[in-house]
């Protein structure tokens, strides 16, 4: 007993005070949350655009002429979900940084780009399903009213619509976040040092593993908290409208 | 005011509307009964291409709607439409309900829809209801506040798209009687309903629809005393 206490210590000691290895863990985390927010802000961009092409195109009234330029977009769309969402995002990862970013320098600044496109390509294609969700959730009636008192189609999603849809898909969508923030772990393939790479390098310094690997697992843990927490305040402040 | 030539409309191999044929008069309230599926919601929706018809022409003020190329969301603003469902804008207050429209198309400023906004829920006795949201508020205030959403926009003409049926039976008399007291001010109504004593009292034509043509037309002494065709003797047979 006193013999796993010694030992816990001496990898405390060296996980964190040795080397000031502290520093890994603190970078690790400005890292990932940087990857994971702006991905996230970008995905959502991505997703919100590509879920009303989607939506758009889908209704169109029958009978009349169909939009050319609604249809190519949609195709395109369709494309995008069924190449992203069929392929893992460690492939995608690696195409982005080794095939389309081959010529860059590997310099921390080009590494978080180069992630912070290819998760919020990947989180777009979910957010769009989601939002898309979202809307579909809404029931005909709104669209009609709005239609009926002279609003167009993009004004009633705008003011009517999309509220509603995203204060529906909420949930979802904060289940996407939450993927997002631990997925984004798997830059370390592309040698970004974020809070798991830390982790990895602490290990390969001083040979410890469980203290390096169960503090990370803690760290994120914690923003996954953190994170549901500020949800869930967002989603009652969006339930105003539900009070009866 | 509008004029309906020949309108047909099909879903598919279902052919919901044959070649209607149908002037309305300003100031006209027409109240247009028959059995479900008959296809009198579907015409209604046609009026202000919530439906788009399969063929034939509407002409509406002058302008023929259906023709290529025509605004329709300029001319859907004269028409206020009230639905069987309410549909009010679950994610707003009563009185952003009324005043979007307005404000956004910019046909008011905000404070003169808000001060219009309190007028009309005024007159349908909802002033307090003003910043309540529509989950709030019972089937019939809620279609109350519906109506006052469409005359917001100061439309020529109102539809009414079954307004009582989704009511509980003690609410239909207060949906009821504001219609009526907007039939006495003059207002332009179609009103597709089952409330015959509302059919009888305050429409000046009954049209009776059935298997999407217009069987028989007439003041409602005619159509309620004196009906001719007999699937409307039928079809009273079965309603009174």
């Amino acid at each position: 007993m006193e013999n796993f206490m010694d030992s816990l210590q001496t990898g405390i000691y060296q996980t964190f005070i040795l080397d000031d290895n502290y520093q890994y863990f603190l970078n690790g985390i400005r890292i990932t949350l940087t990857v994971a927010f702006l991905a996230l802000i970008f995905g959502m961009i991505i997703g919100v655009i590509l879920a009303l092409i989607r939506t758009s195109h889908d209704q169109q009234q029958p009978g009349k002429r169909k939009s050319a330029i609604l249809g190519i977009l949609n195709l395109l769309a369709r494309l995008y979900l069924t190449v992203i969402r069929g392929t893992p995002s460690m492939v995608q990862l690696l195409i982005m940084w080794f095939v389309i970013w081959a010529s860059a320098r590997s310099s921390d600044r080009n590494l978080i780009i180069c992630a912070i496109m290819a998760f919020s390509i990947n989180s777009g294609a979910y957010i769009t399903e989601i939002i898309r969700s979202g809307i579909m959730s809404i029931d005909k009636g709104q669209m009609e009213a709005g239609r009926s008192l002279g609003l167009t189609y993009a004004k009633t999603m705008r003011y009517i619509i999309v509220p509603q849809a995203f204060k529906n898909a909420l949930p979802a969508l904060g289940n996407e976040m939450i993927t997002l923030l631990k997925e984004t772990s798997i830059v370390t393939v592309i040698g970004l040092k974020d809070l798991t790479k830390g982790a990895m390098i602490i290990q390969g310094k001083t040979y410890q593993a469980l203290i390096p690997f169960f503090a990370i697992a803690a760290i994120y843990l914690a923003m996954v908290m953190l994170l549901t927490w500020l949800l869930s305040r967002l989603e009652r402040r969006m339930r105003q409208s539900d009070i009866r | 005011m509008i004029y309906v030539k020949n309108l047909c409309k099909q879903f598919g191999d279902n052919h919901v509307l044959k070649d209607i044929t149908e002037h309305i008069a300003p100031g006209e309230k027409i109240v247009i009964i028959g059995p479900s599926g008959s296809g009198k919601s579907t015409f209604l929706r046609c009026l202000n291409l919530l439906e788009q018809p399969t063929s034939g022409t509407i002409q509406f003020d002058g302008t023929e709607i259906t023709a290529h190329g025509i605004d329709i969301n300029r001319i859907r603003r004269q028409m206020g439409m009230v639905f069987q469902h309410f549909n009010l804008f679950a994610n707003l207050t009563v009185k952003k309900n009324i005043t979007l429209t307005p404000v956004c198309l910019k046909l008011m400023s905000e404070a003169e829809a808000e001060q219009e906004a309190m007028r009309l829920l005024e007159r349908v006795g909802l002033a307090d209801k003003a910043d309540n949201y529509p989950g709030q508020l019972s089937g019939g205030q809620k279609q109350r506040v519906a109506i006052v959403r469409a005359l917001a926009m100061k439309p020529k003409l109102m539809l009414f798209d079954e307004p009582t049926s989704a009511l509980d039976p003690e609410m239909v008399g207060e949906v009821l009687t504001v219609m009526k007291e907007l039939a006495d001010d003059g207002m332009t109504m179609i009103c597709v309903t089952h409330e015959m004593g509302f059919a009888r009292e305050v429409a000046s034509r009954v049209l009776f629809m059935d298997e999407g043509v217009i069987v028989e037309q007439g003041t409602p002494d005619k159509i309620f005393n004196h009906p001719e065709s007999p699937r409307l003797k039928d079809f009273f047979g079965k309603v009174l």
